[in-house]
């Protein structure tokens, strides 16, 4: 962790491949990898990806190499990059998190990915995911809520119930763009998980209702581009930032961010921020 | 070794229907030719990947063609403005061919002019959707031009080592007539550095990011 930030920048799961891109892993204070699943997966159809006006969709579908590959090949690589490592965790059932959970050790945290909008949702309840991985781990366990949920505050207390020590949030909402030219869609799946500084204030609402309600450590994303959007976050509640969309057009984003948040002036206004989250009912 | 910089608009100029872009080079190296850019679209979310068409001395130059709002922004630029530039990215065409024969069709004639710089005299053949498009052969002098309805792949003989960029029909198209063909392919980008997984491709029936893995491939 920086002390001078008082917070630690990671990117967002699945916007950044530490192995193909290490110079940009090691501006960041942890890397969270691509949500590894039990089985390896292909991922959708092209296109995954479309731009809209303030933000973009993405519907890559978890493309991964599968656990077993994850931990023989991948895992081994990235500790050689000396970056704390955060493991995103997917399944289709709560068994599937907990036993990628138990065969994970030595490492920073679990995210567990409970909002992919891009895979058919797991069967089991987010609080059973959480509690199944927490009878699995003692590691740290990071649970990735969606603000579409129509009370997410409600959600992450029963993540906190179940044994959950913190919550990313937010995870992208489901969106859709239409080709002019052809009136389909412009992703194969139609629909992808929107992001870029079009979530922002859901992003803030959803940070700060649900560290209203749990007081959890919370790792917030959603839009952040600049300094300004990090105090934001932390503002609401936010420990910890991450950055998503920002690094597709931007690769120095990490090192941008903070030398902007370690600025005189503004580090002011993030020791306020910090102070007030710290102190928010 | 690809780095992020600012830089100037040396020149926007109308090539037929499309665009050459001309900015200061800065320290950015112009990489091999088939390599790529991602380029700044002012007013856009994100960048936009195109291929190094000419490297001019103290230039890098990029062939456009506004098919969209990004593209579009790009072509609008004038003379002194500034955009952020990241690359070179990706892998570019393999050099060491004996008898080269240059295939583009459209916009995909972008990365020919560099790559004919950098591997000699080499026959070009191109196919445009009009004549107006066509004008922009003259970046390439002495090339054969055929506009629709001819095919550029008509105007491929045998025994030529073919090195090819264009719309992928056009490319499939290639690789039926010339299996050891290299050829470029385009995908949407968003990062054009291995972060998005956006611009897979299917790569020997498996889906691979074209970014790291292309965007030149052998065609078998």
């Amino acid at each position: 962790m920086s002390k001078d930030l008082f917070l630690r920048l990671l990117n967002a799961s699945g916007c950044l491949d530490a192995l193909t891109a290490p110079e940009v892993a090691r501006g960041l204070d942890g890397f969270v990898t691509k949500t590894i699943t039990p089985l390896p997966r292909e991922g959708n159809a092209p296109p995954r990806i479309a731009e809209t006006a303030h933000g973009m969709l993405n519907a890559i579908g978890l493309a991964n190499p599968g656990r077993e590959r994850f931990l023989a090949d991948t895992l081994p690589q990235l500790r050689e990059l000396g970056v704390p490592l955060w493991i995103s965790v997917g399944g289709f059932c709560a068994a599937d998190y907990a036993e990628t959970c138990a065969a994970l050790e030595d490492v920073e945290a679990v995210e567990l990915n409970l909002s992919c909008p891009n895979v058919d949702e797991a069967a089991d309840s987010a609080a059973e995911i959480v509690a199944a991985c927490r009878r699995a781990t003692a590691l740290p366990l990071y649970a990735k809520l969606s603000a579409a949920h129509p009370d997410v505050a409600e959600v992450a207390r029963a993540v906190a119930a179940a044994g959950a020590d913190g919550l990313s949030l937010v995870n992208t909402l489901r969106g859709l763009a239409i080709d002019p030219r052809t009136l389909q869609p412009v992703l194969a799946r139609a629909q992808g998980g929107l992001s870029g500084p079009t979530l922002k204030p859901v992003a803030l609402a959803t940070v700060f209702a649900c560290y209203s309600a749990t007081k959890l450590p919370i790792v917030g994303m959603g839009g952040v581009t600049c300094a300004q959007d990090v105090v934001d976050l932390v503002a609401c509640g936010a420990q910890d930032v991450a950055l998503g969309t920002v690094l597709f057009s931007d690769p120095d984003a990490p090192v941008r961010i903070r030398t902007d948040l370690t600025s005189a002036d503004l580090d002011e206004v993030f020791a306020a921020a910090y102070k007030k989250s710290a102190v928010l009912a | 070794m690809s780095r992020r910089e600012r830089l100037s608009v040396n020149g926007v100029e109308t090539v037929g229907a499309y665009t050459l872009l001309r900015l200061d080079r800065g320290t950015l190296d112009p990489g091999a030719p088939g390599q790529f850019f991602m380029l700044e679209a002012p007013g856009r979310l994100l960048p936009r990947a195109l291929s190094l068409c000419l490297a001019p001395t103290g230039e890098l130059a990029f062939l456009l063609d506004a098919v969209g709002p990004g593209t579009a922004a790009l072509c609008a630029l004038e003379p002194g403005d500034r955009i952020h530039v990241f690359g070179p990215l990706g892998n570019g065409f393999r050099l060491d061919v004996g008898r080269p024969l240059l295939v583009g069709g459209g916009i995909g004639m972008a990365p020919l002019p560099y790559l004919r710089a950098a591997i000699g005299d080499a026959p070009v053949v191109l196919g445009f959707r009009s004549d107006r498009h066509a004008e922009a052969a003259a970046l390439l002098p002495a090339a054969e031009v055929v506009v629709d309805p001819v095919l550029v792949t008509s105007c491929i003989e045998d025994g030529y080592d073919v090195l090819a960029c264009g719309p992928e029909p056009m490319l499939r198209a290639v690789a039926d007539i010339a299996p050891d063909a290299q050829l470029a392919w385009e995908a949407p980008m968003a990062c054009g550095y291995g972060a998005c997984y956006g611009c897979a491709v299917d790569i020997g029936g498996e889906l691979k990011r074209l970014c790291v893995e292309g965007p030149v491939l052998a065609a078998a």
